[in-house]
């Protein structure tokens, strides 16, 4: 049975692999790649932001401050030290990402609930007035642009095989460790936080450690994003940005650990298919998620599990059905 | 030999209410002692202030002559002190056999891991399913904990517990809400458990066949004091305890 299940999540994982492979084979016009381009980079996102929340019952609402941090680090160092800087830039942005998350991590576990989710929001509301107001610095409202991928990078298509293979390997990474020791304990700091002091855990320290690791993809699919398209602006770090991934997460399926990625591949082809007919496009989309997350309200990856565990309890006509958890 | 737990003059009061009042005893390595006394005595507090989930307000406890008041449950989780709850406090989401297995590898240090899937871990996992073994619950290894029957619950709360290896475990009315014929099964696993494992154990209860039938010694709380220490004999003849607990029950 957990072979089984191995076994079909690996001919997923090639399927998907292959098929983002294809895109700039098959593609029409070079705007599908960037589209592509867009899904691989907000699914990682999504996928390390649900580490946090689905998995350890962190509802972060400010991840933005470490995408924008990851994209920021790459446009400045551009901007202020020259080209020769874009390919530092991104692991000082990552470093700069895990060390800003510790710190900010040690305040912000200290409350849970409604008040983690405020206090996050206002730290990256506060990140994002600072890129807004330092103009001088930042570029302010105007961000800066024509920030250009050194070498081979700077071809779109070697590009977007970079990003293929970041996130792949990024989400396996991250996906190693959901079912990991680590990923283990953080699911019960979710489910009772109260036993796992007594099974001699910290949740805080648990904690921290989640909330810097899921800052640092979040950075890592903020530098990515710079390269698609060649420029940053101070969005990137606003709340809209943090909200983004929350909803790729809810139509997904929070428990589910694919279904942020999903959830990324659905809204932002939602957003490309509405917002090239109408300028309303938010009030449409706005519509069709809340009707959506009210007709699914497991996330499409969880509607589709509860359906095949389902299917198989009737198929299993009247025996003694065990119960499985669905990767 | 030190005394495995030592209370000395324990106090602690909510607002008005004194809930732990000078209380003192002394636990010898692999005793099995039982704590009664009526609703709101204030037994769950005290084991409260023995695992650290609660500081006293004043007084000693001594783990094997150290003293572990006002130390963090983890702490005093990791010196070996094991407890398993009133109300089951289980992983609920989680199959059984990884509620055990996340306690094994707490206490192996293995739970920083972030890469080998947990299946692998062998160590982890055999122990884990010895213990489920014990308490009788292999077969529901791989259900949901949210599936399993109350009585079921109970238990795999105990195996969290036990798989953490305690020298000293306190288990908080391990019967309440199971059916009669559970509380007997029950009643001498919990008696098995303590010789297999060599534990020193107190156990809370309000099933009277169990405290007589396996105690080998009876501490009685009211209003937070400790009104009565002795044998089952000694406890069934006390005058102030067959007013204060068990008359009530008549
Ligand atoms: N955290 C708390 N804050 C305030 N009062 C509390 C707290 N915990 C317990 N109490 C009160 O202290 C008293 C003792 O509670 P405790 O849970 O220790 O009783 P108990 O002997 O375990 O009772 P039972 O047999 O019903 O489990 C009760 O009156 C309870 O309402
Ligand atoms: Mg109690």
């Amino acid at each position: 049975m957990a072979s089984s299940s191995k076994y079909k999540f690996g001919l997923l994982w090639s399927v998907g692999f292959v098929a983002f492979a294809l895109v700039p084979v098959l593609m029409t016009s070079r705007y599908q790649m960037n589209l592509a381009s867009h899904i691989l980079i907000w699914g990682l996102f999504a996928v390390a932001f649900n580490m946090l929340w689905g998995v350890t019952g962190m509802l972060s609402f400010g991840q933005a401050l470490y995408f924008g941090i990851g994209a920021y680090s790459i446009g400045l160092f551009v901007n202020h030290a020259g080209k020769a800087w874009y390919l530092p830039a991104i692991p000082i942005g990552l470093v700069a990402a895990a060390m800003l998350s510790f710190l900010l991590g040690l305040l912000v576990i200290r409350v849970s609930g409604v008040y983690f989710t405020m206090l996050t929001l206002a730290f990256a509301q506060l990140a994002w007035q600072v890129t807004f107001k330092w103009y001088d610095f930042t570029g302010g409202d105007d961000g800066i642009q024509g920030i250009i991928a050194p070498g081979i990078l700077a071809n779109k298509m070697v590009y977007y095989y970079f990003v293929l293979v970041v996130v792949f390997i990024s989400v396996w990474f991250l996906k190693r460790l959901a079912y990991s020791p680590f990923g283990l304990i953080l699911r019960c700091v979710q489910q009772n936080p109260n036993r796992v002091r007594f099974i001699g855990r910290s949740v805080k320290m648990n904690q921290l450690r989640i909330y810097v690791i899921s800052s640092v993809f979040a950075a890592l699919a903020g530098s990515l994003m710079v390269g698609v398209d060649n420029s940053i602006h101070t969005d990137m770090l606003f709340w809209t940005t943090s909200g983004e991934v929350i909803l790729m997460s809810v139509l997904g399926g929070i428990n589910q650990f694919f279904g942020p990625f999903v959830g990324a591949v659905i809204l932002i082809l939602l957003e490309d298919i509405i917002g090239a007919k109408t300028e309303f496009w938010p009030i449409f989309l706005g519509t069709i998620v809340l009707i959506f997350v009210i007709l699914f309200p497991k996330g499409v990856v969880g509607e589709i599990q509860h359906l095949r565990h389902r299917l198989k309890i009737a198929g299993e006509s009247g025996g003694r059905h065990e119960t499985h958890a669905s990767a | 030999m030190k005394p495995m737990l030592r209370l000395e003059g324990l106090r602690k009061s909510f607002g008005g209410l004194r809930v732990t009042d000078e209380v003192s005893f002394e636990i010898q390595p692999q005793e099995i002692a039982a704590i009664i006394g009526p609703n709101g005595a204030g037994k769950t507090t005290l084991f409260n202030q023995i695992t650290g989930y609660l500081a006293p307000d004043g007084g000693h406890v001594f783990l094997e002559g150290q003293e572990i008041a006002g130390l963090t449950p983890q702490k005093i989780v990791k010196m070996g002190v094991g407890r398993a709850f009133q109300i089951a406090s289980i992983f609920p989401d989680e199959t059984a056999l990884d509620n055990v297995r996340a306690a094994c590898m707490s206490k192996l240090n293995q739970t920083r891991h972030l890469w080998r899937p947990v299946e692998r871990f062998n160590r982890a996992t055999e122990q884990a399913f010895a213990v489920l073994a014990s308490l009788g619950l292999e077969r529901q290894a791989d259900r949901m904990a949210y599936e399993l029957a109350h009585g079921d619950q109970k238990l795999l709360d105990i195996g969290i517990a036990l798989v953490l290896e305690p020298k000293l475990l306190l288990l908080d009315e391990p019967t309440a809400g199971m059916s009669p014929e559970e509380r007997q099964l029950t009643r001498q696993l919990i008696k098995q458990l303590w010789a297999q494992y060599k534990l020193t154990l107190i156990f809370i209860e309000h099933d009277m066949d169990m405290v007589f039938g396996i105690a080998e010694r009876i501490m009685v709380l009211n209003h937070g004091a400790l009104i009565a220490d002795g044998t089952p004999g000694e406890i069934r003849n006390n005058k102030e305890v067959i007013t204060a607990y068990l008359g009530e029950e008549a």
